[in-house]
């Protein structure tokens, strides 16, 4: 890989701590989260349900209610300047202009009584100084690019007159019409059919080529990584574990979780053995365990990894939080492991 | 979308219908039968009513000349005061009843969606727990306690207005205030619920990703949709109240529908009673049907059904 | 970064305990517990509790301990302001309010409790089936409801009335079968949606047959919402009592409910205003406590709404 160290990073999130006041007491949901981003990059960030992928793209555009949640540590920055810190204004801003979102539901995140166009050209009318006309012709050309055919009638639509692959390709016009830095996807696949979520993943590859847009997508689908990412964060209860390259993580990954998430997908290299899916359930985080949060599940635990939680192993990019990575750790040997060097 | 007016329209007349032939019945079952017994109606108005309903006819007979009758705007006459039919009652009645009525649904729907946004927005901080505690008042305490307690302020102790009485806009100011106060509770009550729902939904979190305001996502995108369950009951609101207050007409001695119609029950005017709720239902039947068509109007889903 | 070297011996394998993986951590809960938890935290809804609960315990108790009987008639002291032989004061023929109040909240919440038993009785059959059948039967059956809701309840009473003769009966018959229409669509729309739902057509496919799914499935899941919707059905049919006592179409002299006490004591408002507060007072106090009941009922029960 060539990108070099000293350019500044598009998107930088340091020790990021975020938390949900409930009535049973605080689930501590992103805890210490760091990541980076460069121009026209796609990371994603892959984990089980609840594991605080989705909280952490939301508290990047400040989308989580507040209450419940807390942003209690930590710092995102756009290009140096750090999100967190910006009054509402400037927020709004950077809203649908600088970064923009799309959600998981298509079916439910477009305004149901409101016309497709209009809805796309509120984001353009809100963020440049252009007229209705200019606005309009934009939001047809957006149409086009997202693959939609006659999108001066499209325009004129209501949401339910389209189908959930039409309506995510309209929320991806209406995310991208102000040609932002990063769009943020969130599930953007999971509510949709087989056929029509690779279309999708193709049509965000395409964009990303032509309009250089990054993008950080949150899954749970190891298939969708595979597809679009460049690299890949992976989280487990509200750590990252492990990240690095795409190709590094699918083909060299060093946390036992990071396994049980590769072992649990159907491969096509991998006839007629078994789908091992991961015993067990994600800990509590209203009290996580002090030490390594998978080490209840995992089948290489030690004694270190239920005391103490591990540091930072780097190799280049490719970083792990694992006990195992330590000198003093047992080697273990599996499919990932084997046919590396000690 | 002519098709869907077609459907409405068809439903709504054959409502219409069962209810004006299920208060036929209603009233032929009286016990005793007022209308075949001489001594309970003076002579002229005997002679009045077998012209105008055909009493010495079969009762399927008489269906069929009351039905007709009301085809043709005859509501009937009444079975106490001799040149006295419904419809004069209703020419003098509705236009009070409504004017009170439209004044009453002014207030309750303008004050109710202003109260229940606020409300909806400032969610759990004082507006919001004024607007409930006002709705809940409002829903709790019946009418004629609101009513009589304006008249023996505003009217008997103050002396701001008249106690009783019509015609004049001061005798307007209580018997609207009392009859739409309720109106504003239940209103805000339920534009504040409609308005917290809509705020939960995932496209109000779209339009914040896009970087609208506050005030834009709940003007543009928060009230068009929340207002919905507003729009739905206000039909039949509007038409109840239009067609006149028991209540409030009662205590303030307002000589509308609502007034007519208790004081025909008090009398036992059977017909007076049968024609005015024909009326009643008629008036009803129309405003929902008005009430569809408006809905299919701002929500374009509708259209599809 | 740590205090402490690590050493060899924290590097030891240990076992992965299936029996761990498994325990869950937080305690298991009912839904009605969880409910009663919820409700319990609500001082709201429990103070309204302890208030209608009062309310009902001083209508069944005071008539007996009362020195006066609620119809005795003392022209010795007529309208008398509160004082302490008459707490709420006398009325204009010189009975004593209090009584009456508490005897007037028997009649008014007999009418109340029967005629909306009755309602949710036909309101959850009607429903049920609408909903259970549903297509053309529940088609019809919908459109007989929105019948009865285009005329307004005080209406039908007041019409069903004409026809029976006023009393205390027909005021209880005639809330009950005007009042049922919102509990049937309320069933309807429930029994619609749990029809669709993986349980009922797993024990479908089971062989279960239409009682069971009815009685097993179907009306234990309606149970909430019904019990939110009967704590305002409660106060909406003391409210059409008072109001059509209040109208002078109610129940029938010497017989007192809260309508017609403030019917009494508006007719005195200007001279005696005490004679229309108490029952007044009391009829909206209960209404509140019933409304506010059942807000705390439906957070309670229906966690979905919260936000």
């Amino acid at each position: 890989m060539s990108e070099s160290k000293e350019k500044q990073p598009l998107l930088k999130i340091d020790d990021l701590h975020v938390s949900f006041l409930t009535y049973a007491g605080k689930v501590q949901a992103v805890r210490g989260v760091s990541l980076s981003m460069q121009e026209g990059e796609i990371l994603a960030i892959v984990g089980e349900s609840g594991c605080g992928k989705s909280v952490t793209a939301q508290t990047i555009l400040q989308l989580n209610p507040s209450p419940p949640s807390v942003v209690e540590g930590g710092s995102i920055e756009l290009e140096g300047r750090n999100l967190l810190q910006l009054d509402d204004a400037k927020m709004r801003a950077i809203r649908g202009h600088e970064i923009s979102m799309i959600f998981q539901d298509p079916m439910t995140s477009l305004n149901p009584t409101m016309r497709i166009g209009k809805q796309i050209m509120e984001a353009i009318l809100k963020h440049q100084k252009v007229t209705k006309k200019e606005a309009y012709d934009r939001a047809v050309e957006m149409l086009r690019l997202v693959g939609l055919s006659n999108p001066e009638q499209r325009m004129k639509q209501y949401p339910f007159e389209f189908s959930g692959g039409m309506r995510q390709r309209a929320m991806i016009a209406m995310a991208l019409v102000c040609r932002p830095k990063i769009l943020i996807a969130d599930e953007p696949t999971t509510a949709l059919d087989v056929t029509i979520q690779s279309q999708i993943v193709d049509l965000m590859l395409d964009l990303r080529q032509k309009l250089k847009t990054a993008i950080l997508i949150i899954t749970h689908d190891m298939g969708v990584v595979a597809d679009i990412a460049d690299r890949v964060a992976v989280m487990y209860a509200g750590v990252i574990v492990e990240k690095g390259d795409v190709k590094e993580i699918f083909f060299h990954p060093k946390h036992p979780y990071t396994w049980g998430l590769l072992d649990s997908i159907p491969r096509p290299d991998t006839h007629g053995e078994r789908l091992i899916p991961i015993e067990g359930a994600p800990p509590d985080l209203i009290a996580p365990p002090k030490g390594c949060p998978f080490a209840a599940r995992c089948d290489y635990a030690m004694k270190i990894c239920h005391e103490q939680m591990p540091e930072i192993t780097a190799e280049g990019d490719h970083e792990v939080r694992c006990w195992l990575c330590h000198e003093f750790a047992p080697k273990v040997v599996n499919r990932y492991t084997e046919g590396k060097e000690g | 979308m002519v098709k869907y007016v077609i459907k409405r329209l068809l439903i709504a007349i054959l409502t219409l219908w069962i209810i004006l032939t299920a208060t036929f019945i209603l009233m032929k079952s009286i016990p005793g039968d007022p209308f075949a017994n001489e001594k309970m109606i003076l002579p002229e108005i005997r002679a009045n009513m077998e012209a105008k309903y055909g009493l010495d006819k079969p009762e399927i007979e008489q269906y069929f000349i009351y039905m007709n009758n009301l085809l043709h705007g005859d509501f009937g006459v009444s079975f106490k005061y001799k040149n006295r039919s419904v419809n004069d009652v209703i020419a003098t009645g509705f236009p009070v009843s409504c004017t009170l009525g439209l004044t009453a649904c002014a207030i309750g729907l303008v004050l109710g969606v202003s109260f229940g946004i606020l409300a909806g927005v400032k969610r759990g901080r004082w507006p919001d727990y004024l607007v409930i505690f006002i709705s809940i008042l409002g829903v709790s305490v019946p009418a004629f306690v609101f009513a009589s307690l304006f008249q023996y302020f505003f009217a008997a102790k103050l002396q701001w207005f008249p106690v009783t009485g019509w015609g004049t806009l001061a005798t307007m100011v209580l018997p609207s205030l009392a009859l739409g106060f309720r109106m504003v509770a239940y209103i805000a009550r339920m534009m504040r619920t409609s308005m917290l729902d809509v705020l939960g939904q995932d496209y109000i979190k779209t339009a914040k990703a896009k970087g609208l305001s506050q005030r834009e996502i709940i003007w543009k995108h928060g009230v068009r949709n929340a207002i919905m369950p507003v729009v739905t009951v206000s039909g039949s609101m509007i038409a109840s109240t239009m067609v006149g207050s028991f209540i409030v007409e009662n205590i303030f001695n307002i000589p509308g529908m609502g007034k007519y119609l208790v004081d025909a029950v008090k009398t036992s005017d059977y017909t007076m009673i049968m024609g005015m709720t024909a009326f009643y239902a008629i008036v009803m039947i129309l405003m929902m049907f008005l009430v569809d068509i408006l809905y299919m109007l701002i929500d374009p889903r509708v259209k599809m059904d | 970064m740590h205090a402490n070297p690590l050493t060899r011996d924290q590097f030891e394998r240990t076992l992965k305990s299936s029996a761990a993986l498994n325990e869950i951590k937080r305690p298991a809960t009912t839904y009605w517990k969880d409910a009663w938890r919820r409700l319990r935290s609500n001082p709201v809804a429990m103070v309204s509790m302890g208030i209608l609960a009062l309310i009902v315990i001083l209508a069944i108790v005071i008539p007996f301990v009362s020195p006066y009987a609620y119809d005795q008639q003392d022209y010795t002291a007529i309208n008398q302001g509160p004082s302490a032989q008459h707490w709420f004061g006398t009325d204009s023929l010189g009975r004593d309010i209090f009584v009456r109040c508490w005897a007037g909240a028997r009649v008014s919440l007999l009418i109340a409790l029967v005629a909306t038993c009755i309602n949710v009785i036909i309101g959850v059959l009607y429903g049920g089936i609408s909903g259970y059948f549903g297509g053309r039967v529940d088609m019809i059956m919908m459109r007989g409801v929105e019948i009865i809701y285009t005329i307004p309840d005080l209406l039908w009473v007041i019409m069903l009335m004409v026809v029976m003769g006023s009393g205390l009966n027909t005021i209880i018959i005639a809330i009950a079968i005007t009042g049922w229409g919102s509990m049937a669509r309320l069933v309807r729309g429930q029994v619609l949606q749990l029809k669709q739902s993986e349980y009922v057509m797993a024990s479908k496919t089971l062989g279960a047959g239409f009682g069971r799914i009815i009685f097993k499935h179907l009306i234990p899941n309606c149970m909430g919402p019904i019990i939110i919707d009967l704590t305002f059905s409660i106060p909406s049919a003391i409210f059409t009592e008072a109001s059509l006592s209040y109208l002078g179409m109610g129940i029938p002299v010497p017989l007192a409910s809260w309508g017609t006490l403030a019917n009494d004591g508006a007719n005195m408002l200007l001279l005696y205003p005490y004679q229309l507060f108490f029952p007044a007072l009391l009829i909206s106090l209960t209404m509140l406590g019933f409304n506010l009941l059942g807000d705390g009922l439906r957070d309670a029960l229906d966690p979905r709404l919260r936000r």
